[in-house]
């Protein structure tokens, strides 16, 4: 619906993929480890390699967490944008069909945070 | 000579002609050229004159009213200076209460002001236009007696020395920031909708009462003489909320909808902000009211469904998604004191993990979730702090487009799942925390899709760098001072001095 306003209301979105320098943002969120209380926001090259991703980011991401070492990486399962995906490690985000704004959320079967509940 | 004897007026006549009599109709310019905002929202009005002024308060009677109270809480506030009256909280964690107050609540004070000083110049209707005036140099002098009562505690305690910059920079600053700004960006019947009912009247409760009886139950003297002194200008400014709502709804049926969509939208919009509350409630106070779900229950799901089923009459029902926070009741408290938890590092108060006695309180307020889901959480956290690595999260969290809030909340019916909500909007995705969020979004999106998000805009380069040392000298933190751990801080050792001081002069 439109802004009900006193005459034309357009603006430009803040937050277009313009704006972060050659990246885009991504997000990326662990299930069921709520130790780290939200998703992550990153930005990233759409060039950078699904294998990067796993093996440079995430350690910097989750690495304080106790199972983040116990993680069997062919047993993850992913989704983009809630659709499951099967990522190669040479394919970059763009070829995963990830975008400005995409989120990437992976589950570690028989991984489900400190105590089994999820934290 | 002859005696003048002309009555004195009555304060009804005064009032009237306060606010019918100074009124007049235009001449050299037309009606909606004077007042160009009191129509577009689509709020209609037949007849002004029947609005029902809530409070008939002359001008004089203001003044001498709020000049009494003013000496008494000025006079309190000097003998608590004098007293050393800090020394007399239960414990220094109390203070990160009133920073959180401070350059969270006490900006949007000042915000107030200047909404209702905007909508106090453009309704149409002369006793609106009043009653909105008065309630602005109410809010300035809320500001103004906060930042008094409060700023005795600046002068030991860190990260209460910069509030209004704090308050238009820095990430959790942002939700109520961006919560007014959304209320002033509107039309004046929506912010009345916003701000007098659905916040002043609806859920005023849940922020000012666990304030202003955790500051009671704290040794905070200062703090609930505050309180008290605001609280007649809070009764008056319920009743506002409740006459404008009464009002558009009794001047024409095609309101209804208008109105009903406004209360969901910030019915929504307030119970987000008062995450922040519910987690000062059940983990910054040393000495416990009540908990948050104990509050939301009388103060919202009693008295709350009884002011709707009043209002049934006009065809209003309860806000859409009001049975959500029934369900994140039990653990709304603890995720969000999880975020601040995993954000210490970048916010102006401490966080700690509670001890043993408070976990058991919380046990005990909350025997279905708190054992099950967050003490294996905070057993871990003190046993990683006890081996030298306080758990601070290092990558930036992911926020709701609409509330701001890092996306830390769960699914509705399972508390180990975050709740993902998106839309698209000319070809672009926006996030959110909840139904409730995106729904608001929905609605209007151009709107929001201006939001300054604190995360985005730091990887835009606009918060004074890239890492989060630059972040934080341009927030004006201190580090090391403002931030991280309460265990540690210059806030802990100074108390722990005066305890110890004590103990010796005693002895």
């Amino acid at each position: 619906m439109p802004v009900t306003s006193i005459g034309e209301y357009k603006f430009e979105p803040l937050d277009k993929r313009e704006n972060f320098h050659g990246n885009i943002l991504i997000y990326i969120n662990w299930e069921k480890h709520l130790m780290f209380c939200a998703p992550v926001c990153v930005p990233l090259s759409p060039d950078m390699p699904f294998g990067a991703l796993v093996s440079e980011l995430l350690p910097n991401v989750y690495s304080a967490h106790p199972e983040f070492e116990k993680i069997d990486w062919d047993a993850v399962e992913w989704t983009l944008d809630h659709k499951p995906i099967s990522p190669e490690p040479d394919q970059t985000l763009e070829d995963l069909g990830a975008h400005h704004k995409s989120l990437f959320r992976f589950t570690t079967p028989g991984l489900n945070g400190i105590g089994g509940v999820a934290s | 000579m002859a005696v003048n004897k002309k009555k004195r007026m009555g304060i009804k006549e005064r009032y009237s002609l306060l606010t019918r009599g100074l009124g007049w109709d235009t001449t050299y310019q037309p009606e909606e050229k004077v007042y160009p905002y009191d129509k577009y929202e689509g709020i209609i009005i037949h007849d002004w004159d029947e609005w029902e002024d809530p409070f008939r308060l002359t001008m004089d009677a203001y003044w001498k009213f709020q000049a009494e109270k003013e000496r008494k809480l000025y006079a309190v506030i000097d003998s608590f200076a004098q007293n050393n009256g800090h020394l007399g909280i239960t414990d220094a964690r109390y203070i990160n209460a009133i920073k959180i107050f401070l350059t969270g609540v006490s900006p949007l004070e000042y915000a107030a002001a200047r909404g209702f000083t905007h909508v106090g110049r453009h309704f149409g209707g002369v006793g609106a236009r009043v009653a909105c005036q008065m309630q602005a140099i109410d809010e300035l002098r809320h500001v103004q007696t906060q930042l008094h009562s409060m700023s005795h505690y600046n002068k030991y305690f860190d990260g209460l020395h910069n509030r209004g910059h704090m308050h238009d920079r820095v990430w959790y600053l942002s939700v109520p920031k961006s919560f007014f700004d959304d209320a002033m960006t509107a039309g004046p019947f929506e912010f009345l909708t916003a701000i007098s009912f659905s916040f002043e009247y609806v859920l005023t409760n849940l922020l000012f009462v666990p304030f202003m009886s955790g500051a009671a139950f704290n040794g905070d003297m200062a703090t609930v003489t505050f309180g008290f002194s605001a609280q007649s200008d809070e009764a008056r400014h319920m009743t506002l909320g409740l006459g404008v709502i009464k009002f558009m709804l009794e001047q024409d049926e095609r309101n209804v909808p208008i109105v009903q969509h406004w209360i969901d939208k910030w019915f929504w919009r307030g119970y987000r902000f008062l995450s922040l509350v519910a987690m000062m409630m059940d983990y910054m106070l040393p000495k416990r009211i009540m908990s948050w779900k104990e509050a939301w229950e009388i103060y919202f799901e009693d008295a709350g469904t009884s002011l709707f089923e009043d209002l049934g009459r006009y065809g209003i029902k309860l806000p859409k998604f009001h049975d959500i926070p029934a369900k994140e009741k039990d653990r709304l408290s603890h995720e969000v004191w999880s975020i601040f938890y995993n954000y210490t590092h970048a916010a102006a108060f401490h966080t700690w993990v509670p001890n043993e006695d408070e976990m058991q309180w919380l046990d005990s307020k909350y025997p279905d979730t708190f054992n099950k889901y967050y003490r294996p959480r905070y057993d871990h956290w003190q046993a990683e702090k006890d081996a030298g690595n306080r758990f601070y999260n290092q990558t930036l969290p992911m926020l709701c487009q609409t509330c701001q809030i890092p996306m830390g909340f769960t699914e509705p019916d399972d508390p180990t799942t975050i709740c993902f909500r998106s839309s698209e909007h000319n070809g672009e995705t926006y996030h959110f925390c909840s139904d409730g969020c995106k729904n608001i979004f929905d609605h209007e999106p151009e709107k929001y899709v201006q939001a300054w998000l604190p995360v985005h805009q730091i990887y835009q380069g606009n918060c004074g760098g890239a890492s989060v040392e630059d972040v934080l000298e341009w927030y004006k933190l201190n580090k090391s001072v403002d931030n991280m751990d309460y265990d540690g801080s210059p806030d802990q050792k100074l108390w722990e001095q005066w305890q110890a001081d004590r103990a010796k002069a005693a002895s």
